[in-house]
């Protein structure tokens, strides 16, 4: 929780001690930093991202709920899944936090029925197929983070982005093993 | 060997190890400056030989974390999105940018967004981009395929 905390406060750090045209020129943007505020607002951007990360977030806590309710996950696995479940809500809290800090509105998840009918949970038939989906947006999420982190004009968002990404590479790697998938065999197989 | 050749090595090594490291490293600028350059006609043979097979793969690590085809989640559903008008599914909440861009989405104009999507698109809300070339062609060769299903 303190981590959290933390995280949140390093951000406002962040925004508090460079201009909106220093953001620019640190993440190698010129023009924003040339055009300084006349140009669409460098922070409302990395709002905007983190927003669509929140709505990532939501999807992933709600899709883990809809795993443990179903039955179909044994007891073994179980733990594992709150313990995923509970690191997708400290993600949803921190990208709470750095969207009101930095002035923007949170997005709200949406309804279990919507959640239900987007993830096909009326096809899942046993605990593989729950873990399968798992498996799929915790690699989905990955990625995800990987490929917005040259988009944020704050490198501490760009980090945080980073330190996300290693989070749910780590979920889809347990998530995997319990599957019996292989380990990739090249490198850098991750965000390419 | 005389002990001078010998003490020649480990200068050797480090000049090799350096050539392999710079090339290596040298990856990275090189896509960065391709992609600048994104739809122009070296980047037209690449999105020719786009593989539909290897791009169902990385859709589905890239791209599913936000989209599927068929339903809207993160990101809009994307069967039919070849062809489509950008911004055009009715019940998506779209950002005003994409909304208004006038874009059709084909092989070049997915590709400059799947580049860089707010350089394409300034005020879009995807934010999400694909550095490697061959990876874009070949997620763009399945969209197009999946999109002439149905
Ligand atoms: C981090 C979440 C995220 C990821 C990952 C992502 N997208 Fe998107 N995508 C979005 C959002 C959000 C929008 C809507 C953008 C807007 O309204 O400006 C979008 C919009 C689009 C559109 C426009 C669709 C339309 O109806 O006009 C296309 C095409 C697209 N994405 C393709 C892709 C592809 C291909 C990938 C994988 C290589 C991908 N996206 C990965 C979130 C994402």
């Amino acid at each position: 929780m303190s981590d959290v905390v933390n995280l949140s406060r390093r951000l406002v750090v962040g925004r508090g001690f460079l201009s909106a045209a220093a953001v620019g020129l640190l993440a190698g943007a010129p023009a924003l930093a040339a055009e300084g505020k006349k140009k669409s607002d460098p922070a409302a951007a990395d709002v905007a991202i983190l927003n669509v990360a929140l709505g990532l977030e939501h999807e992933a806590i709600e899709a883990y709920q809809i795993g443990a309710e179903s039955g179909l996950v044994s007891q073994g696995v179980l733990p594992v899944a709150v313990l995923f479940q509970s690191h997708h809500k400290s993600h949803r809290d921190a990208l709470i936090n750095a969207i009101k800090q930095m002035g923007g509105s949170p997005v709200a998840a949406k309804k279990r029925a919507d959640y239900e009918k987007a993830l096909g949970v009326a096809a899942l038939k046993s605990e593989a197929d729950v873990l399968k989906l798992a498996a799929k947006l915790e690699l989905g999420a990955a990625n995800a983070y990987l490929g917005v982190i040259p988009s944020f004009m704050s490198k501490d968002l760009a980090k945080v982005s980073a330190r996300l990404a290693a989070d749910e590479t780590m979920h889809w790697t347990a998530l995997a093993q319990a599957l019996g998938q292989p380990l990739p065999q090249a490198a850098l197989t991750f965000g390419a | 060997m005389t002990p001078r050749q010998r003490a020649l090595h480990p200068v050797i090594w480090t000049l090799l190890l350096a050539a392999g490291l710079m090339s290596a490293f040298s990856l990275t600028p090189k896509q960065a400056g391709a992609d600048e350059a994104a739809p122009q006609a070296s980047s037209a043979g690449i999105l020719a030989r786009g593989d539909a097979l290897r791009g169902q793969t990385a859709y589905e690590s890239r791209c599913g974390g936000c989209h599927s085809l068929d339903a809207d989640r993160i990101g809009p559903r994307h069967r039919g999105v070849y062809g489509r008008k950008a911004g055009s599914i009715a019940d998506f909440d779209y950002s005003e940018a994409l909304k208004a861009s006038g874009v059709v989405w084909d092989a070049a104009s997915l590709d400059r967004w799947l580049s860089g999507p707010e350089a394409f698109i300034p005020g879009q809300r995807m934010g999400f981009s694909v550095s490697d070339a061959g990876v874009r062609a070949d997620i763009i060769a399945y969209l197009k395929q999946e999109s002439e299903r149905r």
